[in-house]
């Protein structure tokens, strides 16, 4: 593993939200580790764990999915869904062999910018702590 | 095949001073099924749009990929290009290398390889686009306006005018809000009631206007052009149509308590209006101190009313109607300045905030419009005022500008020196922001008129014989001062309603961190939401002074008419669709639809030699708003969604991780 | 369980009748506490205004051994409970700083347990519990109860009370019978820190809190701070002197202690004469 080994994580983020939430972000220019690639979805609601566990066998160092705060939801139930959903996909993911400490979700608002970065720079240390996610991209 | 044309924004130095947008560029054109390139210094502009057109046409594009801001920002406008262009508008997909890659990174090389991914993955994502349909939805030609204050009565009144039925909810009995509290307004010093009352009455007048007081919002479902709202109006205990408005039922009631109205400085009785110019002009009995609910006894409005009004039994009356669209006109409250133990309020009478000393201005108001001091009653003579109390302040109170304070404390300062030419007046301030149109010319005459503005805080308040010793700094000059006031006056902040955000998820709105209620864009969609056909007035959105307040009704006003001079509107069309040689009918995405979207269908086919018939998921386009929730729920991979199709997503993953 | 009992420099100096005031109520209310054994000075007043390390680091010196104990630690001085618990609060949280004072004092400190002023003490106890063991009740004697800076300010950390509004003092010296008065002053600065830097300006300020106090009805003045109480006894220029009680002498009388024991003979303004002219002493 070289020094300046940057995870490459996978966020998938609710468009009313967690989207927003990193937009404001970058209208702030609140900066953070350039290890994250966002994939738009309406709602955390439609987020399948398929979706997850496809990047985690594609090589994917972490995924994060993000949604608007419980309650909040612009659909008003579709992150309640996805919480449920989650908790599943977590131990179906060590079923599979793959460590679920590699997939974290969070609920960030349109307005909370801060916490995006936040999200993301924690995030990226605890990811370059466990280092690369080897173990799929060897299989490949 | 697939042509797809990428085009990469510069946004001026915005993405190109922190990407390589050339190398972006470069890399894009060994994406497999990109035959086109180009780089456009604003994309967005016209020039930038017309390359667009052109390559559509010269490279005969059937896939356009723009690598520029989010697409929460130009989205709409670059599929609006390309359908200009002959193309179907969802053929276009955005690269989000601004707000998610160039502003949050400075070092190119870790933002060019980043921007690279992004468009390859919106290059993944729009090969498996197809073009879409919107469909059309009717619109109910009926607003709600929900809030009775100044922005609810302009933008009520607007919309009336235009032709098109309005309901305004007030919770309170009468409309009028803040407002109607105020004595006069700067920077002109009309009488605030004498250009408020008027508007009441008109709006209470207007054939295309039904007030609805006392009454609340309980549940809003449904969407742009067709909510569907519950409204609980509460009972009055007054029969409205009968009530003469003699007023003899509040002379007798032998029950009081402190008038919200006159801020707590007077009372008021337990059958009451707020103020005399109330509209609707009928009283309302408070149950909780109604002896007649609390005790069961009394009942002496109802042996006093000459016409029979009053009337105990009356019930709740729960409204359920359809309206097109929604104005948010909530308003906001003044800050609890009990928080500053420092200056007192609470303990010491004589410490008031600036919405008191409008009610101790006005002729309205307890003391018949003389100003006297709430402790013993006596014409202050030495008055200080304290600005920014609550707001600019991340320790106790909100970092934002209150923004209306710094005019209403000079107005304060003129009115007091006009009320008593003897008085003198101290401003203590961090800052004077009189921005607005002959607003530096009223701050100034309130310091021609013998206003002193110390530049500086009040560090504490505590009485003396009599006085209030206000002891705080000129950081002018560098000293320590104290005055000794007869009164103090506090410039509480706007802050939000307590219930905004409450208010906020029934309407389906995001709110700010404070409980603002956010606007679509701060400043291309200033009275917008993100929820469309709800729109935004007044200081629900954010704190601002009267002209501002009524402006921004207006332009909500404007936006609701625009609505409503559609007969249909056009339905995003990313919405569910079932596969349905793959559905098994077990509708179990029915049971995670929020909008009761999806119903049963039964279809008929052909099984070899056989004709069955089997039950499969229909989606309701109308009703589907396009969350995707189905999809996951969706057992046989059956039901998709257009626009963030599995096929999509997957490929999208793809084409970020590989 | 108890307390590490902390006294601290001034304690064992110009404070003495403080120390044996406080140790005279704590065992007569049978409050158990052990003197922290090789306690260092806190560095207060002069430490922080010179080496922010340093002026975490004495007080933490003390803080862990009293953790290493098992005790939470208790001081009556204002002044050491102010650096007390700005060194517990910075520690807690600054890793950065806390890793440098570890590798100063060479033993960690977890912060399992919030410093605590002996008001704070008296306070767990109850005022209801304290009223019930005064045996001497000290009618009519109007009280101003003065708070100083350093058991609120700054409210971050130094949460003895509200610090605009404090009443947990007048609460305790009303269990005695005592009436406390409502006056103004109660978290002015006395300015104890200039007292020999700029004599004068402290005068004033000594003067003005004395002088308002007087107005308001008070006999005398209770304080909490050695700072306090030395300045206000030595420094006070007005027309009507006052006696500067600590808190735990007042709450001593009442129990019926030796004033002697309590050590009201060593003030500077005579702290008997009122008691006597009260027939409380």
């Amino acid at each position: 593993m070289s020094l300046d080994w940057q995870p490459k994580i996978v966020g998938f983020t609710c468009n009313w939200c967690s989207y927003a939430g990193a937009d404001l972000a970058g209208t702030s220019r609140m900066s953070y580790p350039a290890s994250v690639r966002i994939i738009r979805v309406p709602c955390s609601g439609r987020i399948n764990p398929v979706f997850v566990i496809r990047a985690f066998q594609r090589g994917a160092d972490g995924v994060l999915v993000a949604g608007c705060h419980p309650g909040d939801c612009h659909y008003s139930t579709g992150n309640m869904y996805a919480r449920r959903r989650f908790l599943i996909a977590r131990r179906f993911m060590e079923y599979l062999g793959m460590d679920p400490a590699r997939l974290e979700i969070h609920w960030i608002s349109a307005s909370e910018g801060q916490k995006f970065q936040e999200v993301i720079k924690n995030m990226t240390d605890r990811i370059h702590a466990m280092g690369p996610n080897r173990k799929m991209r060897e299989i490949l | 095949m697939i042509r797809v044309g990428v085009f990469v924004c510069w946004c001026g130095s915005n993405i190109a001073g922190t990407v390589d947008v050339g190398k972006v560029a470069e890399e894009a054109a060994r994406i497999p099924g990109v035959v086109h390139v180009e780089q456009n210094k604003y994309t967005c502009s016209d020039p930038g749009q017309d390359s667009i057109r052109k390559a559509i046409k010269e490279h005969r594009l059937d896939r356009v990929v723009v690598a520029a801001c989010s697409p929460r920002m130009h989205e709409n406008t670059f599929r609006k290009c390309a359908a200009s262009a002959g193309l179907n508008p969802y053929l276009v997909e955005m690269a989000n290398i601004r707000e998610h890659c160039s502003w949050v990174h400075s070092d190119m090389s870790v933002s060019t390889p980043k921007a690279v991914d992004i468009v390859r993955r919106a290059v993944a994502k729009v090969k498996r686009c197809v073009p879409l349909h919107p469909s059309t939805i009717p619109v109910e030609k009926r607003a709600l306006v929900i809030g009775g204050g100044i922005a609810g009565i302009q933008a009520a009144l607007d919309i009336a005018e235009a032709g098109y039925d309005v309901t305004v909810v007030e919770r309170e009995p009468t409309i009028g809000g803040r407002m109607a509290q105020l004595d006069k307004t700067f920077p002109t010093l009309d009488c605030s009631s004498c250009i408020l009352t008027p508007k009441m009455v008109d709006a209470a007048s207007h054939p295309g206007i039904r007030i609805l007081t006392y009454a609340e919002v309980e549940e809003i479902s449904g969407y742009v052009g067709n909510f569907e709202v519950r409204v609980r109006k509460r009972a009055r205990s007054v029969d409205e149509a009968r009530c003469t408005a003699c007023g003899i039922c509040i002379l007798k009631c032998p029950t009081s308590r402190d008038s919200e109205f006159n801020m707590g400085l007077g009372t008021r009785k337990a059958i009451y209006m707020p103020f005399p110019q109330a509209v609707p002009n009928k009283p309302t009995i408070d149950r909780e101190i109604c002896r007649h609910f609390t005790a069961g006894k009394c009942g002496i409005c109802q042996k006093v009313c000459p016409s029979g009004a009053v009337d105990f039994s009356q019930e709740d009356q729960v409204l359920t109607e359809k309206f097109g669209a929604v104005v948010a006109a909530t308003g906001a409250t003044q800050f609890s300045v009990e928080v500053y133990g420092e200056y007192g309020y609470g303990r010491y009478p004589d410490v008031i905030t600036g919405l008191e000393l409008e009610r101790l201005i006005s002729s309205t108001g307890p003391t018949d419009g003389k100003i006297r001091r709430p402790s013993d009653g006596k014409i202050p003579k030495t008055v200080v005022f304290i600005k920014c109390v609550g707001s600019r302040d991340e320790n106790k109170g909100y970092p934002y500008c209150s923004k209306a304070c710094c005019m209403y404390t000079a107005k304060h300062a003129i009115l007091l020196k006009e009320k008593i030419p003897s008085a003198s007046a101290y401003v203590f301030y961090m800052d004077v922001r009189a921005g607005g149109k002959d607003y530096e010319e009223f701050y100034k005459r309130s310091q021609e008129m013998g206003t002193r503005y110390v530049r500086g805080r009040v560090s504490r308040i505590y009485p003396l014989d009599g006085k209030l010793i206000v002891q705080g700094e000129d950081t002018l000059l560098g000293e320590r001062v104290e005055v000794e006031a007869d009164l103090v006056v506090l410039a509480a902040a706007m802050v939000p309603q307590p219930d905004a955000p409450e208010m906020a998820r029934k309407l389906g709105i995001s709110y700010n961190q404070y409980g603002f209620f956010s606007e679509a864009h701060p400043k291309l969609r200033p009275v917008e939401t993100n929820t469309a056909g709800v729109f935004l007035a007044g200081t629900c959105q954010g704190p601002k002074d009267i002209p501002e307040t009524v402006a921004q009704a207006s332009a909500a006003a404007a936006k609701v008419i625009s609505l409503f001079a559609k007969s249909e509107l056009s339905t995003n069309p990313n919405v569910a669709s079932v596969d349905e040689s793959l559905c098994s009918g077990c509708l179990w995405c029915s049971n995670v639809c929020p909008y009761k979207a999806i119903e049963e269908k039964i279809i008929t086919e052909r099984a070899g030699k056989e004709t069955v018939t089997r039950t499969v998921a229909s989606v309701n386009t109308g009703l589907c708003q396009g969350c995707g929730a189905c999809t996951v729920a969706c057992r046989d991979g059956a039901m998709n969604l257009l626009g963030f199709t599995n096929e999509q997503i997957l490929a999208e993953v793809e084409a970020l991780c590989l | 369980m108890g307390y590490a009992y902390y006294p601290g420099c001034s304690l064992h100096g110009t404070a003495k009748e403080y120390d044996m005031s406080s140790r005279a109520c704590l065992d007569f209310l049978g409050i158990q506490y052990r003197e922290l054994p090789d306690w260092s000075c806190c560095g207060a007043s002069s430490a922080h205004s010179v080496d922010h390390t340093l002026a975490v680091s004495l007080p933490a010196r003390n803080l862990t051994l009293a953790e290493q104990m098992n005790l939470p630690l208790m001081t009556p001085c204002a002044a050491c409970y102010s650096r007390l618990r700005g060194a517990h609060h910075a520690l807690r949280s600054d890793p950065g700083l806390a890793k440098k004072v570890l590798t100063v004092l060479g033993s960690e400190y977890k912060g399992r347990y919030e410093p605590l002023s002996i008001l704070d003490v008296l306070y767990q106890y109850g005022p209801e519990a304290v009223g019930e063991k005064v045996t001497k009740k000290l009618k009519e004697l109007r009280v101003a109860c003065y708070y100083g800076c350093l058991l609120l300010r700054p409210p971050d950390y130094a949460k003895f009370d509200d610090p605009e509004n404090p009443g947990k003092m007048e609460r305790l010296v009303e269990t005695t019978g005592a009436s406390a008065v409502d006056w103004p002053h109660r978290t002015e600065c006395c300015g104890a820190s200039l007292s020999l830097s700029d004599t004068k300006l402290v005068v004033s300020l000594a003067t003005s809190i004395v002088d308002m106090a007087v107005r308001h009805g008070a006999e005398c003045i209770v304080t909490a701070c050695p700072m306090c109480q030395a300045n206000l006894d030595m420094r006070q220029r007005g027309r009507t002197k006052l006696p500067v009680y600590y808190v735990t002498e007042l709450l001593g009388l009442a129990f019926g202690l030796e004033p002697k024991r309590l050590g009201l003979t060593t003030h500077m303004v005579n702290a008997i004469s009122l008691l006597r002219a009260k027939q409380l002493a």
